[in-house]
């Protein structure tokens, strides 16, 4: 299936959800955090989440920054 | 000597001094920068990771028993926008307490104030603590209190500008005005600057550019810890008035006569 993940188009291959998403990105800090079609996903809520093929995922976290 | 404790939401600080993560050359200059700064709060913003590059991130320069976190909403222009990061933030494990930004033009990174206030008002009612960035509005000020705001950040001169406390006096009435704390944001270049914003009064200072642009960060941060409890302990101590005209200060009486 195909996401749109931060911006991007990409494959995804053995993930219908968002917690295996993440392992499948190989994304394996505990300080990210996940929008689903612009909605906020408490991360408690990542492994009972579906993902569906079209849909568009922000997955960020803390970067450097003050204004 | 220390200077008095101040209190932002639930959280209690001795360093009046909070400030930015951005614009260092590594992560490891950020951790001595702000080590050397004596701030127990920083800024961090919120970005998309990037999927293709390592994953290094600088929360593992950050020791939260150390500091607290205060994401940001940096680089937003919307209400929604703004909400979305600070529920992101909260989801990323960086606390509930938020320090929002909604951006209302580009060449002057001026704040919209309309929006702010409505970004505030939905926050609060999600259960942030709400630190909202403003322009130097007295009245805008007192709205931002109403809504719930847990303090008020009022810049002292464009981001990144250097310009120092161009607005002593809005700053002063904004301080009269609210019972919040009143932290001064953006504006700063200097330690003098900071030492000035903070004899006005003011609970604290935060300052990013200043630091991190400085030819030798790690000694700005330190004269920047300086100066800020110096203008705060000069403010607790009460200067004396100006005057127009001279008053000695040695005694009258028991001069020498020359014939």
């Amino acid at each position: 299936m195909v996401l749109k993940i931060n911006g991007k188009e990409k494959n995804i291959h053995s993930s219908d959800n968002l917690a295996d998403l993440l392992l499948e990105l190989e994304i394996v800090s505990p300080h990210c955090a996940i929008a689903l079609n612009q909605e906020v996903i408490p991360n408690s809520k990542l492994k009972q989440t579906k993902v569906h093929n079209g849909d568009n995922i922000e997955i960020v976290h803390a970067v450097g920054g003050g204004l | 000597m220390e200077s008095s404790q101040f209190k932002i939401g639930d959280r209690t600080f001795k360093s009046r001094l909070i400030v930015g993560t951005g614009k260092y050359a590594s992560f490891e200059e950020t951790r001595d920068a702000i080590a050397a700064s004596g701030s127990e709060m920083v800024t961090l913003a919120v970005r998309r990771i990037e999927l293709d590059k390592a994953k290094d991130s600088i929360l593992n320069f950050l020791d939260p028993k150390l500091y607290y976190f205060l994401p940001n909403t940096a680089g937003c222009f919307t209400v929604k926008e703004a909400v979305m990061t600070c529920q992101l933030a909260r989801e990323a494990g960086l606390g509930n307490m938020v320090k929002v930004e909604v951006i209302g033009d580009e060449k002057t990174l001026f704040p919209d104030n309309e929006a702010t206030l409505e970004a505030s008002k939905i926050l609060v009612k999600e259960g942030f603590q709400v630190l909202p960035y403003c322009t130097d509005d007295v009245v805008l000020c007192k709205k931002l209190e109403d809504v719930g705001c847990s303090a008020v950040m009022p810049l002292a001169a464009p981001i990144g500008s250097g310009l120092g406390v161009c607005n002593p006096f809005t700053i002063k009435l904004i301080h009269e005005a609210v019972k919040i704390p009143v932290i001064v944001d953006a504006g700063v270049g200097t330690a003098s600057d900071a030492c000035r914003a903070m004899e006005l009064g003011i609970e604290g200072l935060l300052m990013n550019t200043a630091i991190a642009g400085a030819k030798d960060p790690i000694k700005m941060a330190f004269a920047m810890k300086a100066a800020v409890h110096c203008g705060r302990l000069a403010f607790e101590a009460g200067r004396i008035p100006r005057k127009l005209y001279a008053s000695a200060s040695s005694p009258l009486d028991g001069l020498i006569n020359t014939p």
